[in-house]
């Protein structure tokens, strides 16, 4: 297949122009039988575990907060698809798609969000703060923009090692107003740090508009001043963000410093639960739903090509529906953890 | 009069003060369009204009630092903070130039902000979005906090607040938001609706800052607690027994040491409850405070009850938050001590 050029999701302006005009990120190719398939499987678990997450908290087995990410799925399965071991991943609340990705247990997230032992933060965390030595992620960070720092270190660690891996740090539209954002990209920037901030604007901070709260609204250019390279990508399509990460991840590997990538991607659901999400129109919703769906899209061209038959998705949806499936029953049977882990893990 | 809920206190509050004064303006995170996440704020921009009640982007130290601009300069801002969890990016502009300005100035700026942030656990927000930051204020000269209990107070000191040409840290209980939630997560809460305190005027009345109130009368032991903990403590006052006298300091800087010096030396027993850690917690200052002037009527050691020295757990929620157990274990501690 030829590349093709990046679509912009609809509405949207076309990609601005690129601060170096050296990267390739305006194109990509097709998607190999497995590589669509591996990408079918990685988002459909995604958006089937965020499902279940939303009936368990309308059950009443999960309190607090619980940001979805259905919809977003292609950003960090495209992403993921692109790193190899050792490359760190850091993220802000909206982070279950992220750890799924990571690799990290279904029924370790699910029992996190639920407040069980068997939980990967012991149920003391909760939905948006959870990490994982082994599988390289850096949380989940209830602060809005606050990992953004975090990652950046974690990219100066690389450096200071002398090894090549890569640090992803994501945040979102309304993160990439805080003022600590910038701080980071100067620093990163200037010490040359392998790091790619990746911005997943899904055009809502909560319930305020990308352009009710930013001046600059293609955030791909907010590195501008520092000259970090920035590109605008289609986060809908799997292909686009992975073709996107290669060259992110090479750019950074090969000590050329930061890089930006905006994914231009949207949440279906609320911002959290209890958002009822009236700053914006249904119809809007439906048409990303009907024209932008990431997995659909995947869908149809396994269908088109025959790479997969109706039948065989069918039997991924039901092996990926197992999963999430035990992970519920998990999240449900393990007891909650013991009063003595009130006082573990704490400096006294 | 009309019977509301702390956040229709909150939200008549300021509504009551831009009416009067077109000078208080009313910004934050999700506050305009969005009416605010715990709804706040809900019809203020459709009524006075997006150029008095507006969006911000999410940047709480550039929310704080124009803030203070703003009310150099004769403004009055009246900003929330979505949580008190965010209020940290802004700390530095909080306390180094909002509660220093009138000092640094020689008295020839003020800085008439108030700072509302929902604070405090009990809605399962896990580490961040259930702390209570009251003492990094507190321990700070130069700045105001208040927290009150019912939406009666909440309206009438917020106006005040609003009113007053210093800085004041408005911490509004969340879990009180809708009732007087007494710490019995598995009851239902009562709703403001059929409480005394939720009866509140609909029009302009402030409640002087620096005044606590007696929430019940009791000669065996003085309870000092504010916010949520006033409402545990009278529930624990029930269930014990004990004829504890509730205090509810309503504002912490300034303190009302009057009441509570006159309240210790009648009972001779002190218990200080806050949901905030223990250690360097306003309790601490509190109890430094009854030592100093009641020392020859204490009949038994003071006793804190706080949350623990850790974060807000998730799945620990009702082992962290001190409710009216443990509030009445201190009580039976202090009266055989």
């Amino acid at each position: 297949m030829a590349p093709r050029k990046t679509a912009s999701v609809s509405s949207r302006k076309t990609a601005a122009k690129p601060v170096k005009k050296d990267f390739n990120g305006g194109t990509f190719a097709d998607f190999s039988k497995d590589e669509d398939l591996n990408a079918y499987r990685e988002m459909l678990l995604i958006r089937r575990f965020e499902e279940k997450a939303g009936q368990l908290y309308g059950m009443g087995f999960i309190g607090g907060f619980c940001h979805l990410y259905i919809g977003q799925e292609a950003v960090v399965v495209g992403m993921q698809m692109a790193l190899k071991e050792g490359d760190q991943v850091i993220t802000g609340y909206r982070d279950h798609g992220h750890m799924l990705a990571c690799g990290m247990s279904a029924r370790g997230v699910m029992a996190e969000l639920t407040g069980r032992r068997g939980g990967l933060s012991k149920g003391k965390g909760g939905s948006m703060h959870m990490f994982s030595k082994e599988k390289h992620f850096y949380g989940g960070h209830g602060i809005v923009g606050a990992q953004v720092s975090l990652g950046t270190g974690l990219a100066f660690a690389n450096r200071y090692r002398g090894n090549d891996n890569v640090s992803l740090t994501y945040f979102g539209d309304g993160a990439a107003n805080q003022g600590q954002v910038y701080e980071s990209f100067n620093m990163a920037a200037l010490w040359k740090l392998p790091v790619i901030y990746i911005i997943e604007n899904n055009r809502y901070a909560m319930g305020t508009s990308v352009s009710r709260a930013s001046a600059q609204t293609d955030f791909s250019q907010r590195g501008a001043s520092f000259n970090i390279p920035g590109y605008q990508v289609d986060g809908m399509d799997v292909r686009a963000v992975k073709a996107a990460a290669d060259e992110a991840v090479e750019h950074c590997r090969t000590g050329k410093g930061p890089i930006i990538l905006e994914m231009l991607t949207y949440r279906y659901r609320g911002h959290s639960m209890s958002d009822p999400a009236k700053y914006r129109s249904k119809d809007e919703v439906q048409k990303m739903r009907s024209e932008h769906d990431p997995i659909e899209q995947v869908r149809a061209r396994l269908l088109e090509r025959k790479w997969a038959s109706e039948d065989e998705l069918k039997q991924i949806d039901k092996d990926v529906r197992d999963v999430v499936a035990d992970s519920a029953d998990f999240a449900q049977s393990d007891p909650e953890p013991d009063a003595s882990e009130l006082y573990t893990d704490i400096l006294i | 009069m009309a019977r509301m809920t702390m956040i229709e206190a909150v939200r008549s509050a300021m509504d009551v003060s831009m009416g009067r004064d077109d000078h208080v303006v009313v910004f934050g995170e999700d506050v305009g369009y969005f009416g605010g996440v715990f709804r706040c704020t809900q019809g203020l921009q459709a009524k006075y204009g997006k150029t008095r009640c507006f969006d911000t982007p999410i940047n709480e130290s550039g929310i704080l630092g124009t803030a203070i601009g703003m009310a150099a300069y004769g403004l009055k801002p009246c900003i929330e903070i979505q949580f008190a969890d965010y209020m940290y990016p802004a700390y530095d502009q909080i306390t180094q130039e909002a509660a220093r300005i009138r000092y640094r100035s020689n008295g020839d700026f003020t800085c008439p902000i108030v700072v509302r942030m929902p604070t405090g656990g009990g809605i399962f927000g896990g580490q961040t979005h259930s702390q209570s930051p009251e003492a990094l204020f507190t321990h700070v000269c130069g700045l105001k906090v208040i927290v009150p209990s019912n939406p009666y107070d909440a309206k009438g000191l917020l106006i005040a607040a609003i009113e007053d040409p210093d800085p004041v840290m408005f911490l509004e209980p969340k879990r009180l938001y809708n009732g007087p939630f007494d710490g019995h997560h598995e009851k239902p809460v009562t709703p403001w609706s059929k409480h005394d305190l939720g009866e509140v005027p609909d029009g302009h009345y402030t409640i002087p800052i620096g005044k606590a109130e007696v929430r019940r009368q009791g000669e065996a032991v003085t309870v000092v607690a504010y916010g949520t903990m006033v409402h545990v403590a009278l529930a624990a006052a029930e269930e014990t027994g004990i004829d504890a006298e509730v205090i509810d300091l309503r504002s912490l800087l300034p303190l009302d040491l009057d009441t509570i010096v006159q309240s210790v030396k009648k009972t001779g027993r002190c218990v200080v409850v806050h949901e905030a850690t223990l250690t360097s917690g306003f309790g601490g200052e509190v109890v430094s405070l009854v030592q100093e002037h009641c020392f020859y009527n204490l009949e038994a050691p003071i006793v804190r009850v706080t949350g623990w020295d850790t974060p807000y757990p998730h799945a620990q929620e009702w082992d962290y938050f001190p409710g009216p157990a443990r509030v009445g274990r201190a009580l039976k501690e202090v009266m055989e001590g």
